[in-house]
C-alpha cells in the first residue's frame, strides 16, 4: 500500500491543485450549505441552530407545493421536447448527402448564445402584440396566442425556448452515437428488407442506447434546475405558473435574505436529484451487465 | 450540490470571510498609522458612466475631506443591492456609511444589521426639520438606525404630445381614476399600437403599484390590529380598484396586448412615445429624457389619481453595525454635510444649472424631505433656477395626498401581489373577489413574522 502511494506522489502532486480548488469552491460550500440548513444568519451575531424550523418553514409555504409542480411540469414537458426532437433532427442529419457541415453549425448555432440573451430574444418574438411570432400568425390568417401573458400556456413557451437553446448539444451528441453504428448493420436490414422505420427501431434505437439513457438523465438533473427562462422572461408569473425550485430559492435567499431557507431547500432539491442519480446508476449497471 | 445559487451564496460567503481576515488585518496595521485620523469607506459614489454625478460627487469629498482633515473619505460605487447586501455584510466588505431603500430598513433593525445612532444624531443639525414621517423610517422603538436623505411620491406620469393629439388638453390632465379611464381610450384610439395606460406585473412591482391603486382611493395593504399586522386589502376598495384595472385592460382595451411589464418596459414605450400615461415617481422623468433620447416638454407629471393617498419611497444613509463610535461620528458628519446641508441648497443648484441639468423638477438635487422654513427655502430657490418648464409638473407639486409608506415586510408581501395584477392584466375571467381573498391568505403569515 505505502509503495503504491509512493509510486503515485508524481501524480498526487499534480492532484493536488485540483483537489485544493474543488474543497474550497466546491466541497466546503457544499458542506456549509447543508449546515445552514439547519441555522439561521444574520451575518452580524453568530448563526443560530433552529433545527428543522427552516424545512417547517418551506413546508408551510403555498408556493413551495406549486414550485415542485411547475419544476415537474417543466421537467416532463423539457422531456417530450428535448429529448425527441434532437433525437429526430440527429437521424435526419445523419441522412444527408450535401451540406452535412452547413446544417451541423445551423443546428448548432443557438448553443452559443448566452442564455440570458436568447431569453430575451425569444421574449421579443412572444410579445403578444407586434411580437414577432403574432406576427406571422397572424400574417398566417390565425389568431395570434398570449403566450407567457397566460397561465395556461407560460410553462410551454420556456420550455420551447429552453429546447430551441439547448438543442445544438443534444442533437450533436446523438449524431455522434448514430455515426458510431457500423455500416453492415443497416445493409444486412436492409438485405432483410426492413423498412426505414423498422430500421430505426431495430438498429438505431437499440445501438444508442446508451446514449439515450446517458442524456436522458443528464436532461432530468438539468431540467429540473431550471432557472435562466423563468427568471428572465415571466418572473414566475403569470400567477405563479413558472415558479420553479430555483426560482423560489433564489427568492428566499437573495429578495428575503433568508439563507437558512433557501439552503433548506436546496438540500431537498439534491436528494431529489441524488434519487435520479441513484437510479441512473442502477439502470446503468444493469444494462452494462 | 446542484443548485447554484447556494453554491453562489455560499461561496461569496467564503470569499468574503477570508476578505474580512485580510481587511481585520490591516485596519489593525491602519490604527498605528493614521495618528487619530478616521478612514471611512462610503457608497453612493454614480458610475464612470454618469460623468456629471460622477464628478459632482467627486468634487464633494474633496471638498469635505478639505473642510475636515480629520476624516478620509473612500467613496465606493454604486448603491444598496439587496441581493449581495447579506454577503457583503458577512464578508466584512459592506461600507461604513451604506445606502438604503425606504423598503429595507425595518427589516435591517429586526435583524441588527445596522448601527443604533440614536445619541449620535442629538448632535446632528437640522434633523428635526426633515419630515418625521421620513425619520420614522430609520426609526424603531424610539431608537434612530439610520437618516433619510430623499423621497419621492408616486404621481400620475402622461405624455403630453399624445394628449394633444388625442384631443385632450395637456395642461388638464386626469384627476380621478374614471379620468384616467377616458383619457386611455382617446389615446388607444389614435391606432398605431398606442397604449393609453401599463402598469406592471412582475418582479415584486405589480405588487408595488397594486399598492399605490389601493393608497389613491383611501386604502391599505396592512393594519396594526393590537401588537400584529394584519393584511387590509381584501375590501370593496381593493375590488373596485382590480376591476377598474381588470376593465381598462378587457373592456376597453387600452393597456396594450403585452403585460408582465417592469418598469424599464413602460419607460421604453413612454421614451419611445408609444405610451399615455403610467403611475411614477418625478425620478422617472430626467430617465426618460437621457436613457430613453425623450424631452422633457413632452412629459407632464400630476398628482395620483383619486388623491385620496400616495405611495411614498426614497433613500437614505445607515451605518455599519460593525462601525467604531468615531466612524459613527465622521459617517453622520458627512452624510449631514452632502445630503442635509440647507447652507448648500443653492449652490448645489448653481452647479447643477451651469452643467445644463435640469433644474425645476420635483427631484433631487435637493431632494424634498424638509418641512418648515426649510422646505419654504428650497422651493423659492428651485423656482428662480429653473431651467424645464415647472408648469409641466406643477399640478403634481401642488397635489398634496396623505403620503403613506410602504407595508412591512413589503417584498415578500409584494410577490404576493404580484400575481393579484398580473391575474387580472393576463386572464379575461380573472375574478378580483377571490385573487384578493386567496392573496390576503398569503399576506397573513408574511405579516405575522413582523415584529
Amino acid at each position: 500500500m505505502r509503495r503504491r502511494v509512493e509510486e503515485n506522489l508524481v501524480a498526487y502532486g499534480f492532484l493536488s491543485a485540483a483537489l485544493v480548488c474543488f474543497a474550497v469552491f466546491s466541497w466546503y460550500p457544499i458542506a456549509r450549505g447543508a449546515v445552514l440548513g439547519f441555522q439561521q444568519v444574520d451575518f452580524v451575531s453568530d448563526p443560530t441552530w433552529v433545527g428543522w424550523e427552516n424545512f417547517e418553514r418551506l413546508f408551510a409555504d403555498p408556493l413551495f407545493a406549486t414550485a415542485w409542480r411547475n419544476t415537474l411540469l417543466f421537467t416532463a414537458l423539457a422531456l417530450v421536447f428535448g429529448f425527441v426532437v434532437p433525437f429526430l433532427l440527429a437521424v435526419v442529419l445523419n441522412e444527408l448527402k450535401h451540406f452535412k457541415a452547413y446544417f451541423r453549425l445551423v443546428v448548432y448555432l443557438p448553443v452559443m448564445l448566452p442564455p440570458v440573451v436568447a431569453a430575451l430574444i425569444w421574449k421579443w418574438m412572444y410579445d403578444p402584440g407586434p411580437g414577432l411570432l403574432n406576427s406571422a400568425l397572424r400574417g398566417l390568417g390565425l389568431d395570434g396566442a398570449a403566450w407567457l401573458d397566460s397561465a395556461d400556456t407560460s410553462m410551454l413557451s420556456l420550455v420551447i425556448v429552453a429546447t430551441w437553446a439547448n438543442l445544438g448539444t443534444a442533437t450533436l451528441i446523438y449524431l455522434a452515437a448514430l455515426q458510431s453504428i457500423p455500416g453492415d448493420l443497416y445493409e444486412a436490414a436492409e438485405l432483410d428488407g426492413a423498412s426505414v422505420l423498422r430500421r430505426l427501431w431495430h438498429v438505431t434505437v437499440p445501438q444508442t442506447r446508451f446514449v439515450l439513457l446517458v442524456l436522458l438523465l443528464l436532461q432530468i438533473v438539468a431540467t429540473m434546475q431550471v432557472f435562466t427562462e423563468p427568471y428572465v422572461m415571466t418572473g414566475g408569473g403569470p400567477e405563479d405558473s413558472t415558479v420553479t425550485v430555483l426560482l423560489l430559492l433564489y427568492r428566499y435567499a437573495f429578495y428575503y435574505n433568508d439563507f437558512g431557507t433557501a439552503s433548506a431547500l436546496s438540500l431537498l432539491l439534491l436528494l431529489v436529484l441524488g434519487a435520479f442519480t441513484a437510479l441512473y446508476l442502477r439502470v446503468t449497471r444493469k444494462a452494462d451487465a | 450540490m446542484n443548485s447554484f445559487s447556494l453554491r453562489r451564496a455560499a461561496g461569496l460567503l467564503l470569499v468574503g470571510s477570508l476578505s474580512l481576515t485580510a481587511v481585520a488585518c490591516s485596519e489593525a496595521a491602519d490604527t498605528g498609522a493614521a495618528g487619530g485620523k478616521v478612514t471611512i469607506s462610503v457608497n453612493g459614489q454614480p458610475p464612470q458612466t454618469q460623468p456629471f454625478d460622477r464628478k459632482v460627487f467627486d468634487q464633494d469629498v474633496a471638498e469635505f475631506e478639505a473642510a475636515n482633515p480629520d476624516v478620509d473619505i473612500e467613496p465606493h460605487e454604486g448603491f444598496m443591492d439587496p441581493k449581495t447586501f447579506s454577503a457583503k455584510l458577512a464578508g466584512g466588505q459592506l461600507e461604513d456609511v451604506f445606502y438604503a431603500y425606504f423598503t429595507d430598513p425595518a427589516n435591517l433593525i429586526a435583524r441588527k444589521q445596522a448601527a443604533d445612532i440614536t445619541e449620535h444624531v442629538k448632535d446632528m443639525p437640522h434633523y428635526d426639520a426633515i419630515r418625521p414621517e421620513l425619520r420614522d423610517v430609520f426609526s424603531k422603538d424610539g431608537k434612530v438606525y439610520g437618516v433619510p436623505t430623499a423621497n419621492y411620491s408616486m404621481g400620475l406620469l402622461y405624455n403630453r404630445a399624445l394628449f394633444t393629439q388625442a384631443g385632450l388638453n395637456p395642461d388638464q390632465p386626469p384627476k380621478t381614476w374614471d379620468e384616467v379611464r377616458e383619457a386611455a381610450k382617446k389615446i388607444t384610439a389614435l391606432g398605431g399600437n398606442k397604449v393609453g395606460f401599463a402598469e406592471y406585473s412582475k418582479n415584486n412591482q405589480g405588487g408595488w403599484h397594486f399598492t399605490a391603486w389601493m393608497y389613491s382611493v383611501g386604502g391599505q395593504i396592512a393594519r396594526q390590529d393590537g401588537d400584529k399586522w394584519v393584511a387590509d386589502f381584501n375590501n370593496d376598495k381593493g375590488r373596485k380598484a382590480l376591476q377598474h384595472l381588470k376593465d381598462m385592460r378587457w373592456t376597453d382595451n387600452t393597456m396594450g396586448e403585452k403585460q408582465l411589464l417592469v418598469i424599464e418596459d413602460v419607460q421604453q414605450m413612454m421614451g419611445a412615445g408609444q405610451l399615455g400615461m403610467y403611475l411614477a415617481a418625478p425620478d422617472n422623468v430626467p430617465t426618460l429624457v437621457n436613457q430613453f433620447k425623450g424631452d422633457y416638454a413632452n412629459y407632464g407629471l400630476t398628482g395620483i389619481p383619486d388623491g385620496e393617498g400616495t405611495l411614498i419611497g426614497g433613500e437614505g444613509y445607515m451605518l455599519n453595525p460593525k462601525a467604531t463610535p468615531e466612524k459613527i461620528k465622521a459617517g453622520l458628519k458627512w452624510i449631514q454635510w452632502k445630503y442635509l446641508n440647507p447652507d448648500r441648497f443653492e449652490k448645489n443648484l448653481q452647479r447643477y444649472k451651469d452643467e445644463g441639468q435640469p433644474i425645476g423638477l420635483p427631484v433631487p438635487p435637493v431632494a424634498d424631505i424638509w418641512t418648515g422654513e426649510l422646505a419654504a427655502k428650497q422651493a423659492e430657490l428651485k423656482e428662480k433656477l429653473a431651467t424645464v418648464p415647472v408648469a409641466n409638473f406643477k399640478s403634481y407639486v401642488d397635489a398634496t395626498p396623505k403620503g403613506k409608506i410602504e407595508p412591512p415586510n413589503a417584498q415578500q408581501v409584494y410577490a404576493i401581489l404580484d400575481n393579484v395584477m398580473q391575474a387580472v392584466l393576463t386572464d379575461r375571467d380573472a375574478d378580483p373577489a377571490k385573487l384578493l381573498a386567496d392573496a390576503e391568505a398569503k399576506v397573513n403569515p408574511v405579516l405575522a413574522q413582523v415584529k
